[in-house]
């Protein structure tokens, strides 16, 4: 009871303290940017950029405005197809690689060369081989994903305790069911910790990769994110720069806070130590 | 002893002949067990007590099937081990529960994986969590557990698959004594109840003489057998009792001295000063 009491206190203080720290944070990037008329001097770098104010009123009409939406839209979908893909093909072969020696033996000498090439330095070749260039943004977002997580799987399937297995055996388990009930049960923590490192690598990647490849076939209207601070910073507006800015930032926060509330529902049992 | 005529279930003696057990190859070979035979007795709670770090663990191995004797031969009711079976369970030293499992879904693990009923192996599982009192702890996740209610949750995950042969690999080291003790009576009264082969791996001797029914003494590395006791006490043995019992204080006796020169042994043997300390001073003496 006490302890939960002293939990409870410590994470309103904690929040309350998070929120003085913004408030203290915007008021500096307000005066900073506003220091020119207000003191006759101009801080350097904030000075530079329009100050929050300026920036929630564009926000405000951006709002209203269908087509910043659809950016957000564009970019959810790509960070979650790709994100998707990765899981889906990035898991198994993290689990067979793990189970199988000879198939540990073939894949991961190249899967250990392709894995340091950035996923940005796919951009122009992917744009090559692939049709549509959404399918090459949608490439390159599965690509940044899809290394952490199968390093990840198969890091968590290897490290399983060997006498996890050799009781399941003794018990008189079948192979499937030790595969079902303890290397797969036993890997889902750093699968998770797999898929949340994954999904931050994922937004960085398709951001820059909107950024470079123009934003899609659909044109700007449909160019997510990326494109949009891009044509932001093309047509001039640094108010949208910045709001541009800040929605990656909530969209990166939502994912993962998605992803966190889903990894937990997986791993119950994680929660109790 | 002759016990052919009086055995009720089938036979699953285990037997170790001249079994020996080598790491490694050439010049950084390691002989763990070293012509070793002992025999355990259907029926019977076989207790081996040898000095810490004896290769003990690594007879559990073999006898369980994880691993393969480098010379001799293992057999259990006449056939020789090739590989871990049901019919062999083991409790091994740290506690091998399964973390993503609760105290209920680890009890059923065995029956479930192998197919079971539900139903009869939900009332076995039942009674046995009763019985090492952890039934109020059914949801909860090993983590969750003290040390010793994660052993007691481990000894029922064990007792529900009816082991023909049960190996515990010390299973309640690292408990404080009175934990100890409480394990020392949980396990020996579920014991007491089928009477299945039990083949327990411990270095306390308190522990071996309360428990055992046959004790066999290991030498030090490489591990053969010294000796083997008969511990003649009549069971339900009682914690208290055992402390004034001339017959059980008779044995302790006998085992300390022997575990003592044993582990002498692995001090000249381990010394390379103290052994040629004593090699020069037996050689003054002759």
């Amino acid at each position: 009871m006490n302890i939960n009491n002293f939990k409870n206190n410590f994470s309103t203080r904690a929040t309350f303290r998070g929120l003085i720290a913004i408030v203290i944070f915007i008021a500096i990037w307000e005066f900073g940017a506003r220091s020119q008329d207000l003191i006759g001097y101009r801080v350097p770098f904030i000075g530079l950029i329009p100050p929050p104010t300026a920036v929630m009123g564009t926000w405000s009409g951006l709002v209203v405005d269908p087509s910043y939406w659809q950016s957000w839209y564009m970019s959810f979908m790509r960070v979650f197809t790709g994100f998707l893909v990765a899981m889906v093909v990035g898991i198994p072969l993290g689990l067979y690689m793990a189970v199988n020696r000879t198939f540990y033996g073939i894949a991961f000498p190249s899967f250990e060369i392709l894995r340091p090439i950035p996923p940005l330095a796919w951009v122009p070749a992917s744009i090559i081989f692939w049709p549509t260039q959404e399918m090459s943004i949608a490439f390159v977002t599965f690509l940044g994903a899809f290394y952490t997580i199968v390093i990840n799987v198969l890091g968590g399937a290897r490290s399983i305790n060997r006498q996890y297995l050799q009781a399941a055996q003794s018990m008189g388990a079948s192979q499937a069911d030790i595969f079902r009930r303890i290397i797969l049960p036993a890997t889902l923590p750093s699968i998770v910790v797999g898929s949340a490192v994954g999904m931050g690598i994922t937004w960085e990647v398709v951001v820059a990769a909107e950024m470079i490849s123009g934003g899609g076939s659909s044109g700007g209207a449909g160019g997510g994110l990326g494109f949009f601070i891009w044509s932001s910073y093309v047509g001039g507006s640094y108010e949208q720069i910045i709001v541009g800015m800040i929605s990656i930032g909530i969209a990166g926060y939502i994912s993962s806070e998605l992803l966190r509330k889903l990894g937990g529902r997986f791993t119950p049992w994680l929660k109790t130590r | 002893m002759s016990t052919e005529t009086s055995t009720p279930k089938k036979s699953n003696e285990i037997v170790a002949t001249n079994v020996g057990k080598t790491f490694g190859a050439g010049p950084f070979a390691k002989e763990v067990i070293k012509d070793c035979s002992f025999t355990i007795e259907s029926g019977k709670l076989t207790v081996m007590i040898g000095p810490s770090g004896c290769g003990k663990s690594s007879l559990i191995q073999l006898i369980a099937g994880f691993d393969h004797p480098t010379s001799g031969q293992i057999t259990i009711g006449g056939k020789p081990i090739t590989g871990p079976g049901k019919d062999r369970l083991v409790l091994f030293q740290e506690s091998a529960l399964f973390p993503w499992m609760t105290t209920w879904d680890n009890v059923m693990y065995g029956p479930r994986a192998r197919g079971e009923d539900v139903k009869e192996s939900s009332e076995q599982a039942e009674f046995l969590l009763r019985k090492v009192g952890l039934e109020a702890f059914r949801d909860k996740y090993p983590a969750q557990l003290s040390g010793g209610m994660q052993r007691r949750a481990e000894l029922a995950r064990a007792m529900i698959n009816k082991p023909e042969v049960m190996i515990l690999d010390e299973p309640f080291r690292g408990l404080d004594h009175m934990s100890k003790e409480l394990m020392w009576e949980y396990y020996a009264s579920l014991y007491e109840e089928d009477r299945n082969t039990n083949f327990f791996v411990t270095t306390d001797i308190d522990e071996a003489i309360f428990l055992a029914d046959r004790l066999l003494i290991m030498t030090n590395l490489p591990t053969s057998t010294r000796s083997v006791i008969e511990i003649d006490i009549p069971r339900p043995r009682n914690i208290e009792d055992m402390a004034d019992n001339e017959r059980a204080n008779e044995i302790k006796t006998e085992v300390m001295t022997l575990l003592h020169e044993e582990a002498m042994k692995s001090f000249s043997g381990g010394s390379k000063a103290a052994a040629d300390f004593l090699d020069a001073y037996s050689k003054r003496v002759g």
